[in-house]
């Protein structure tokens, strides 16, 4: 199990992808954050850092599915998944374990915006004057969605061997469940089914924990969709 | 401990890539399993690791079903894969290591088995490089030290010395051969020299059936398969050898006929004596004993 965790971990930063997916995580980050005139914070007045979370969930839907697209679909082409299979671990132990990798990698592409946050506390006037509970709300927030999209894109990965192809369904399927569904609800003939549309769409939930109430009823929606990816990528490795 | 193939059938879409297939291996028995390509081996292989679920029938690896138990089953297992997949950025050890893990080894076993193997399995010399540096050779030997590392009783081997040269080739069967001692060992390939050199069973699959299943010993001393081989300067009449056993022209000419015959000491007279009759300029009678190689050929082709 452990040695599983560590060979997931140890493949993305032993890969120069790795620090790639990171680096331009993080520098389109701080550019939007920071540099950008219509976004950045430092023309923006208020001690706040939403562009932050209006705009990561975005660079998620890119940047997660290519952190995940690797862990399925390439152990498939290059036949080291029959390793796995014949191995004593089990297939729920498999993706278990892929996941938690996954997640350890997407926390610790979050951790450095931590740092935005002690630069706009300091920036503050006074120095400290930031909605602290908006901020960690947001950022668990992020975590969350992070931990959705990498649910979403391990179940793309097993959908395939091509790790484009996976990539693909990832970025797809995050892009439908954070965006697609609340803009569905837009159209008229969907009204009959806008409340529902809304309440199983990603963005609303997320939107909602920013406020800085962590609420069981958006942690449940959130876990309940990461365990269904998790059980159809399970699902759907069986089937073969 | 065995392995007890039973009644395995498996379909690829229509098509039946294996059926009612069943056999034994027994402990401390090389068992070869041997077949044209595309004729089930793998996929025999694949589901008696747990990698493939059959369509009926089932393995048994020392009476624990591979079905119900699969997890608990693969322990008792080593399985070297056909075309060997290896983690090719991990280092030899790591990759080792890594495999250790997933048998749920700890540190110190881990290490000193992975000392062990890399003796065992002739690695000292490349046991600092990463995976995609070595040979096939070496890397052969890296999944083979995989397939052994937890030491399993049962050793499953797909071609595993598909690829090496002919100096590799002696040290891995002898490899084999040094494991094979207290285990089961079923290795599928293509060289018969192979089987006849490590093999104590033979199972030989056609069109997933099996045709043979017997012990090397048994099929070899298998007596009356002699074939005589006749070549004269004139054309020749099958119709002349109709006593003496099944008779066909040898390599497509007219001149040369090949006869399988139970009695070779009588037929080689009365092939001598059609000789005369017929007034032959005879060039050439040779004798051979039916070794796996044409049985092999006999049995599949066509």
């Amino acid at each position: 199990m452990l040695s599983l965790y560590w060979k997931e971990v140890n493949a993305f930063f032993n890969n120069l992808s790795g620090y790639l997916i990171l680096g331009v995580f993080l520098v389109s980050l701080g550019l939007v954050v920071w540099v950008f005139p219509e976004t950045s914070v430092l023309d923006y007045g208020f001690a706040d850092l939403e562009p932050l979370f209006i705009y990561t969930p975005y660079i998620f839907t890119f940047l997660i599915p290519a952190v995940t697209m690797k862990m399925i679909a390439e152990e498939k082409r290059s036949g080291t998944w029959e390793i796995l299979m014949t191995s004593p671990v089990s297939i729920p132990k498999i993706i278990l374990v892929k996941y938690l990798a996954a997640l350890t990698l997407v926390v610790v592409a979050l951790l450095p915006t931590l740092i935005y946050y002690f630069s706009v506390v300091q920036l503050g006037d006074p120095p400290g004057n930031i909605d602290h509970a908006g901020f960690f709300g947001s950022w668990i927030g992020l975590v969350f969605i992070g931990a959705v999209f990498a649910s979403i894109g391990l179940f793309g990965s097993a959908l395939t061997s091509h790790q484009i192809v996976a990539f693909i369904w990832g970025v797809f399927i995050s892009f439908l469940m954070y965006f697609g569904l609340t803009a569905l609800v837009q159209i008229q003939i969907m009204s009959p089914f806008a409340l529902f549309l809304e309440e199983i769409s990603l963005s609303f939930h997320y939107q909602s924990i920013s406020r800085g109430v962590i609420d069981a009823q958006n942690v449940a929606y959130f876990l309940s969709v990461i365990i269904i990816m998790l059980g159809l990528t399970g699902l759907w490795i069986r089937r073969k | 401990m065995s392995l007890e193939v039973k009644h395995l059938s498996k379909f690829y879409g229509q098509q039946k890539v294996l059926d009612d297939v069943s056999f034994v291996a027994e402990k401390g028995q090389v068992l070869g399993f041997l077949g044209p390509n595309g004729a089930g081996k793998s996929t025999t292989m694949k589901i008696a690791t747990g990698f493939l679920l059959p369509d009926e029938g089932d393995v048994l690896i020392n009476g624990i079903s591979v079905l119900d138990k699969p997890k608990q089953v693969s322990k008792l297992i080593g399985y070297l894969p056909e075309h060997n997949p290896l983690y090719m950025d991990m280092y030899i050890k790591e990759f080792l290591t890594f495999i250790g893990g997933l048998y749920e080894m700890k540190g110190k076993a881990i290490k000193s088995r992975i000392d062990e193997l890399i003796i065992l399995c002739g690695l000292e010399v490349e046991s600092h490089k990463k995976i995609h540096q070595l040979s096939k050779g070496f890397r052969q030997r890296v999944g083979l030290a995989k397939a052994l590392i937890h030491d399993p009783e049962v050793i499953i081997l797909d071609e595993p010395t598909a690829g090496l040269d002919p100096n590799q080739l002696v040290e891995i069967r002898k490899l084999i051969k040094n494991i094979s001692a207290d285990k089961t060992l079923i290795l599928s390939t293509h060289i018969m020299q192979e089987v006849e050199a490590i093999c104590e069973k033979v199972v030989i699959i056609n069109k997933g059936k099996i045709v043979v299943s017997d012990l090397l010993q048994n099929l070899k001393s298998d007596k009356g398969k002699s074939i005589l081989i006749l070549e004269t300067e004139e054309a020749l009449d099958l119709n002349w050898f109709n006593d003496l056993g099944k008779a066909e022209f040898h390599n497509d000419r007219f001149t040369a006929v090949s006869i399988r015959t139970s009695d070779a000491v009588a037929s080689r007279k009365i092939l001598l004596q059609l000789i005369q009759e017929k007034s032959l300029s005879l060039i050439s009678l040779q004798q051979k004993e039916r070794n796996l190689e044409s049985i092999f050929h006999q049995i599949t082709h066509n």
